[in-house]
């Protein structure tokens, strides 16, 4: 007997909410940015490990600690820590559920700005590349770098502001407005409707991307097929590197030869970047998650909406967002060019050839339509990292919701303001990334999976998770969660200590501008803890202490 | 591009086809999945109650 037509809306809508939310610049600009710098093809094999035994396990495990930290009434990442962890460390390490979406959101919100920029240049016809295909390249790396000010500090601000600054204002204040007014939801379900349109255009953009050929008769090596060559060949992390690894370490060692591919499986930043990638795109590790799932209600499925978020997200990301940047980038600025950028600028430095190859005035429709669904999957993105932050401020200082957008508007606007005056070579931008958007995105997951899986315990949360669940968690979870993943977050962290510790404090220690930015999460931090401190005794005075003792009951009332 | 690459390249898109077409056929085969599901986008957060 068919269904009614109503459940089945009902059902694809769910499916765009679930869908939407997972989509964002993660997928299309700082994925091919990440798999190019760590060995392209090579790059899958950590990428696919990563989604499997932490993306995918980690991400069930911050819904259900968020769902259950919702039935004593907490949102914040602390207060829900507390309850889980029974303790005051594990509410202090909850600190870390709070800097992550902070600082990101303070970087995020710069590249959201340039989506925009980049959709009203389209609009206005600011963008143009020339007739000539032999000038595209050094034309579109000049607009890009006069765009965001990359060749100096502090251009963005001299004299007379800059046109993306003013760009940037305009975004910033949107995302301020949207939560400010309390109607942040409204562009959220806006922007879930908007996906079917963003996976259109991207269609496009791939079919276009595919059919190229050899767009320059002189490199007739810079074809499409040797673009995706490029992406999926299995290769060494970079021909100059001439170290031998050995690994692991102890009595197991093998010797990797740089030449051959199997030396990315023996880089640790390799394995860091590809965790760092599936959780900055998954959401995972950010604090975000388990925000959101605080409210949800304690028969709510939380199995089946998680792998369906992930899988939707994964579909952007591998056959939409992988198959048109890298190849993209290959096809015009060659293997040095695909390989020598930042994380998240290749997409602004190659789609705009790929748009001018289209013809006017479709490159210029569909450059304007592209930009502007990323501005939209951004705006849901940075939406949901400023929630986090806003519910453990209106928890921790007991502040109504705009006095708590108000501290946290001027927190984020002075860290974005410091991003936009170290523009030099985006390294302000970079090294937060690294640090925030890669290591403390791992140091996060590793302590919720401990929390997860040894303190609060994993029968009673796989127990938990499943209640309302669509569909149970497989039976190799709870062995996945309690050992698999931590070793692997545990052993990836040692690796990273061991071989790129040193370079990290070298850096720090080497570079003012990279020093001052390490400052500011410093100071980021710190303020945080206070906060917590705060709240910790406010939450005590109110008798309702995240750290309860043990055998205390959910409040029935807590989650919505 | 190698054999090799081929490989990665149909494994990966394969992989992720089989993943979201898994999700999407459960979630419209199961028939109180759409009460019970929720995305951020759709979870109220009490924006309009402080």
């Amino acid at each position: 007997m068919p269904k009614p037509k109503e459940q089945w809306g009902t059902r694809l809508g769910m499916i765009l909410a679930v869908a939407g939310s997972a989509v964002g610049l993660g997928n299309f600009l700082r994925f091919p940015g990440t798999a190019a710098q760590n060995g392209g093809g090579a790059f899958m094999i950590p990428y696919f490990c990563a989604l499997l035994f932490l993306g995918i396990p980690i991400c069930w495990s911050e819904w259900t600690m968020g769902k259950y930290g919702g039935q004593f009434g907490f949102n914040s990442c602390p207060a829900i820590f507390g309850v889980l962890g029974r303790g005051r460390v594990w509410r202090y390490l909850g600190v870390l559920g709070l800097i992550i979406p902070i600082i990101i959101y303070m970087y995020y919100v710069l590249i959201e700005s340039w989506c925009m920029g980049y959709a009203y240049m389209y609009l206005t016809g600011g963008i143009d590349l020339g007739t000539d295909p032999g000038q595209f390249k050094e034309k579109c790396l000049e607009f890009f770098n006069g765009f965001v000010g990359a060749n100096q500090d502090g251009l963005m601000l001299q004299g007379s502001i800059h046109s993306s600054v003013v760009i940037w204002a305009v975004v910033f204040a949107i995302n301020f407005f949207f939560i400010y007014r309390g109607v942040s939801k409204g562009i959220e379900r806006f922007c879930m409707y908007a996906m079917p349109l963003m996976a259109v255009c991207a269609f496009v953009v791939l079919i276009r991307v595919l059919t190229l050929g050899t767009p320059n008769p002189e490199l007739p090596d810079q074809n499409v097929v040797n673009g995706l060559g490029f992406m999926w060949n299995p290769k060494p992390v970079d021909a100059g590197f001439q170290h031998r690894y050995l690994w692991p370490p102890g009595p197991f060692r093998i010797l990797y030869d740089p030449g051959t591919w199997i030396d990315a499986l023996a880089r640790p930043k390799v394995w860091m970047a590809a965790a760092g990638q599936i959780f900055f795109s998954l959401s995972v590790g950010f604090g975000v998650i388990i925000n959101y799932a605080s409210y949800l209600k304690k028969k709510d499925d939380v199995v089946l909406a998680g792998l369906t978020a992930t899988a939707t997200n994964e579909f952007f990301e591998v056959c939409l967002g992988g198959l048109i940047t890298i190849p993209a980038a290959f096809l015009f600025l060659g293997i040095a060019g695909a390989q020598a950028t930042g994380n998240f600028d290749l997409g602004f430095k190659t789609l705009p050839i790929v748009f001018e190859y289209m013809g006017q005035p479709w490159g210029r429709i569909v450059g304007f339509l592209f930009f502007f669904m990323l501005f939209l999957a951004a705006i849901t993105s940075s939406l949901s990292m400023l929630q986090p932050a806003i519910a453990f401020l209106e928890e921790a200082l007991g502040t109504g919701r705009r006095g708590a957008v108000a501290v946290l508007g001027l927190v984020t606007g002075c860290g974005s303001v410091f991003v936009i005056y170290f523009s030099n070579g985006l390294k302000a931008l970079s090294f937060l990334d690294d640090t925030i958007g890669t290591i403390m995105i791992v140091v996060l997951a590793t302590v919720q999976t401990v929390l997860f899986g040894w303190v609060f315990g994993v029968k009673r949360a796989v127990q938990f998770a499943n209640t309302g669940a669509q569909m149970r968690l497989p039976r190799l979870f709870p062995f996945v969660i309690k050992y698999v993943t931590p070793a692997y977050l545990l052993f990836m962290l040692g690796m990273w200590c061991r071989t790129d510790l040193a370079r990290y404090v070298n850096l720090v220690r080497s570079d003012n501008v990279v020093l001052l930015t390490f400052l500011l999460i410093v100071v980021v931090t710190v303020f945080l803890l206070v906060l917590i401190a705060v709240g910790g005794r406010r939450w005590k005075a109110e008798t309702r202490d995240p750290a309860p003792a043990r055998g205390v009951a959910p409040a029935t009332g807590g989650a919505s | 591009m190698t054999l090799a690459g081929w490989i990665f390249m149909v494994l990966s898109i394969g992989f992720v086809v089989s993943l979201i077409s898994f999700c999407f056929l459960k979630v419209l085969s199961e028939p109180s999945a759409a009460n019970h599901m929720h995305g951020p986008a759709d979870i109220d957060t009490h924006d309009l109650d402080t």
